[in-house]
């Protein structure tokens, strides 16, 4: 029932979409573009947060976990002088801080948030420490236009003419998608999040499951934290990651742990960014710039308010699973 | 919700009355915490050593500066005002079951607000000192109330809310300070200083901003052990049925643990607004809050411990200055230093180094997000 609200609210948007398109084409499809680029570190962050938590363990560290990527893969680009290497550093260097978390969560069952919070904390430290200024990129990421599908109108410049971060970002949540509801490791996955001592009992190995789901999420982190540095941004600063980590975990809480819903909502999300932005070059409303820094979070506390008691979390998300 | 027997449990903070258990039990609470920063120490003499730099000469030349001087003493207890309050802050709250990570948003709410009230106003000292600073309080309580609230009424996690509460409140205080309370006719982002009535008073050395949080712990540290009030923000902390069963308002409990949590990082705000700053920049304030969750953690959510823990940490900040100076080591390691310090403090590894215990049980603070 709920879910009619959320299917109206889209065919809403998309024809809305579809309206300013043929009104103004050209800031139709920035917009769009903004919007979807905004999307991505968010989408592939709220994966991590799905993957986990469908596992039953929270992942308040994504933020932390994207800005060591997002250093490593920088520096590991610069220093290596190739953006696939640095990549893959900074997607390696996601799985490593994915097996800390499981460790302090999993094997030490620590406190969740607890655990997370020491990545943060631990990631803000570290990048800046061993920050050094003046490094540069080798070069930028290709974009990649999909013959014949970009050429579509509107989708085509949108969708079909980007990086290959942005493609992966779009294909994960659907992959995702079918392996948690169609596959033996999603079923899985899922009891462990929510009804351990069962899996337990069918012979599933709850801490095992748990460890590598949340380490293999790391990756995902490691991709948001590279797409950040290497193809978003062509750089690295401090605090870089400005609470994406955080976002991501409220856009996980509005997809209602759905790779797919996470998908739409962050999309949502970059849109209303994307449309203050053009507005705001427009001039078509004077608000201060500290307010539309401001809209993402405000949006997040709003969302989960109203949202909050309608959808439910897995039910063992936030509980090391002790055996009796 | 929360399963955990408080007698199990390794962080000593779900008992708050140490006379209990004996001397071996007692043991661990403050072993540990010296081990993990003795090894912190350690962990980040081996990254100073590996910029080239004797890590011994390097840890001298920070405790020397920040501890060896007047100037370097007054620094240490200035910079240690705001860390006590902002880890009494995150203590407040996990006795009672919450984690307040937003003490960075309220504090700096607080320092805005205070110094509107110490420029704005007009009065006598013994007036504007105590208004200003409970001004300051009430903003950061009002701040932290938003997440409270949606905590008790919409079961939203606070962790999340007091996140998002503290980037909104980067940007809020940077609009304020730069358009509505700007200083007049001149370029900064900063708001006019306070009047001279409103600055706290030094004594010799001692600012008497130190004092008040000194007092603030101890009388903190007495609340919660020995009160009604402090029962109540246990047993909702440790579980919230068996309070509910108990005739405990748990709402209540939670909307006053997170307004009086943000009243205490509000009041590490106004100290600085009236003690050290004398106005507000939102370049000021940076990483208080977070070290707050440090301290807490390292004084293992005791309030008087957070006087040793803040000191600690106030005497690193302070010195780092000076390291980067004189031997060009760069300030940040202080923050790796505090960032093992808060791994090891919070995770099982000194424990089973020094005891040998197997199966130690972690104590859920936190609750999910909220059932």
């Amino acid at each position: 029932m709920r879910a009619r609200y959320a299917y109206a609210l889209a065919i809403i948007i998309g024809i809305a979409i579809v309206v300013c398109f043929f009104l103004d084409e050209i800031r139709t499809v920035s917009v769009l573009s903004f919007s979807l680029r905004y999307a991505v570190p968010l989408i592939l962050a709220a994966m991590v947060g799905i993957v986990c938590e469908r596992s039953g363990v929270i992942n308040i560290g994504i933020e932390g976990q994207m800005l060591m990527s997002a250093f490593a893969g920088f520096f590991g680009a610069a220093v290596t002088g190739n953006l696939i290497l640095g990549t893959l550093i900074g997607i390696g260097t996601g799985m490593i801080m994915g097996a800390f978390l499981a460790t302090g969560a999993v094997t030490w069952k620590m406190d969740q948030i607890i655990a997370g919070t020491v990545i943060n904390i631990l990631a803000v430290g570290l990048t800046s420490f061993f920050y050094v200024q003046g490094q540069v990129l080798p070069g930028n990421t290709p974009i990649v236009a999909i013959p014949l599908l970009s050429d579509i109108p509107l989708a085509g410049p949108v969708l079909f003419n980007n990086g290959l971060f942005t493609y992966a970002a779009v294909a994960i949540p659907l992959i995702l998608w079918v392996l948690l509801f169609k596959t033996r490791w999603g079923l899985r996955t899922r009891a462990v999040g929510e009804k351990p001592s069962a899996a337990d009992t069918s012979g599933v190995g709850v801490d095992p499951m748990r460890f590598w789901n949340v380490t293999i999420a790391g990756a995902l982190a490691g991709m948001a934290g590279a797409y950040l540095a290497i193809e978003a941004a062509g750089t690295f600063e401090r605090g870089f990651t400005a609470g994406r980590g955080f976002t991501a975990l409220a856009i996980m809480i509005f997809g209602a742990w759905n790779p797919i819903g996470a998908l739409a909502a962050a999309f949502f999300f970059g849109l209303t960014q994307g449309l203050a932005s053009q507005l705001q070059a427009d001039e078509v409303i004077a608000i201060p710039q500290q307010f539309i820094n401001m809209l993402p979070y405000v949006l997040t506390i709003v969302l989960l308010a109203v949202v909050s008691g309608r959808i439910k979390p897995p039910s063992a998300v936030g509980r090391p699973y002790e055996k009796d | 919700m929360s399963t955990t027997d408080p007698a199990r449990t390794d962080l000593g903070f779900t008992d708050p009355d140490p006379r209990r258990g004996g001397p071996l039990d007692r043991l661990p609470a403050i072993v540990i915490p010296v081990v993990s920063v003795l090894l912190a120490f350690a962990i980040g003499g081996i990254l100073i050593w590996l910029q080239g730099v004797n890590p011994f000469q390097a840890y001298y030349v920070l405790f020397s500066n920040a501890l060896g001087t007047t100037e370097g003493l007054l620094r240490v207890m200035q910079k240690s005002t705001p860390l006590i309050l902002t880890g009494l802050a995150v203590t407040v709250g996990l006795r009672a079951g919450l984690f307040n990570i937003g003490a960075q948003g309220q504090l700096l709410v607080a320092a805005l607000g205070t110094a509107w009230a110490g420029y704005n106003f007009q009065m006598p000292m013994v007036l504007h000192i105590p208004v200003a600073l409970v001004f300051g309080m009430l903003c950061g309580a009002a701040w932290a109330s938003i997440a409270g609230a949606l905590r008790a009424y919409r079961s939203v996690s606070e962790v999340i809310t007091t996140i998002m509460l503290n980037s909104i409140a980067i940007a809020l205080v940077d609009y304020l300070a730069s358009e509505p309370f700007k200083e007049p006719d001149q370029p900064l982002t900063r708001t006019p200083e306070i009047a001279p009535t409103a600055m706290l008073p030094t004594f010799g050395i001692v600012p008497s901003g130190f004092l008040i949080a000194i007092v603030v712990a101890i009388v903190f540290g007495w609340l919660l052990s020995r009160t009604t009030q402090g029962f109540r923000f246990n047993t909702v902390g440790l579980n919230p049925s068996a309070a509910r069963y108990a005739g405990i308002s748990v709402k209540g409990t939670i909307l006053l643990a997170m307004a009086v949590s943000g009243a205490l990082a509000g009041m590490g705000g106004a100290i600085e607004t009236l003690g050290v700053t004398g106005r507000f920049e939102p370049a000021f304030n940076a990483g208080l809050g977070f070290d707050g969750i440090t301290i807490a953690l390292l004084a293992r959510a005791n309030p008087i411990a957070t006087i040793p823990a803040a000191i600690l940490i106030g005497t690193l900040r302070s010195g780092a200055a000076a390291l980067q100076f004189q031997t060009g080591i760069e300030p940040e390691v202080v923050d790796v230093i505090l960032a093992i310090t808060l791994l090891l403090v919070s995770a099982p590894i000194v424990a089973r180094l020094l005891f040998r215990k197997r199966n130690i049980k972690q104590t859920q603070v936190t609750q999910g997000w909220g059932s």
